[in-house]
């Protein structure tokens, strides 16, 4: 019978390479578009999996800093989603 | 089974649904062959996915003995913001013709992200 400690390492790793093959997955939908939405969509799900990395590894080292890391990730990734969005919509950002 | 045990198998067990949630989304998106039903697979990433890693790293925190809720900052922040970039998303779609166009609106002629001028 295995270990709780054990069975929580192996699901720590299991997660890790889940979120790994997303971001490797959504690159390739990044690549091969074919629309620009698409290309929007697949950027901001790599932002969302690089955030599901970085609160992986705050697990896994258990350092607290990661979370205002994440914090600051998930409002870049949004701020920058909108923005293209806007940009392609409107032809400007700002207006 | 103590407490701090019971948190921990909690903490794996919101791994391994969060890590499924993730890989389903992302397959999602890959497979699918429209841009519409491509939008919709991965805001199950954004917010279950995430969501549950999140809950993993409450519940090792409180399996640690140092219990913490800054995560639940992060979800609140992800959940109010991803059903608006999926919003802008679909904008685009529409507003570049890719997908079906929606049904005429009942007052005005056309939807105001399709009345663009011709040249652009």
């Amino acid at each position: 019978m295995m270990s709780i400690e054990g069975f929580f390492d192996i699901a720590l790793i299991i997660a890790l390479v889940a979120l790994a093959t997303g971001q490797i997955l959504s690159m390739v939908r990044l690549v091969i578009g074919p629309t620009t939405g698409d290309r929007i969509l697949a950027l901001d799900t790599m932002v969302i999996n690089a955030l599901g990395l970085i609160i992986v590894l705050g697990i896994h080292q258990g350092v607290k800093v990661y979370f205002e890391v994440a914090l600051l990730v998930a409002m870049l990734g949004f701020v920058s989603t909108v923005a293209l969005a806007r940009f392609l919509l409107r032809g400007d950002i700002i207006e | 089974m103590t407490l701090s045990m019971l948190a921990t198998l909690g903490a794996a067990l919101s791994l391994l649904i969060g890590s499924g949630f993730v890989i389903v989304g992302v397959i999602g998106l890959l497979k699918f062959n429209d841009p519409m039903t491509r939008l919709h697979a991965p805001t199950k990433v954004g917010t279950l996915g995430i969501g549950m890693l999140l809950l993993a790293s409450i519940l090792n925190a409180m399996a640690a003995g140092d219990p913490s809720m800054h995560e639940l900052l992060i979800m609140a922040f992800l959940f109010v913001t991803a059903p608006v970039s999926a919003n802008f998303i679909a904008k685009v779609s529409i507003h570049k013709r890719t997908c079906e166009a929606p049904p005429k609106p009942l007052k005005d002629g056309t939807w105001s992200t399709l009345d663009a001028p011709k040249d652009e």
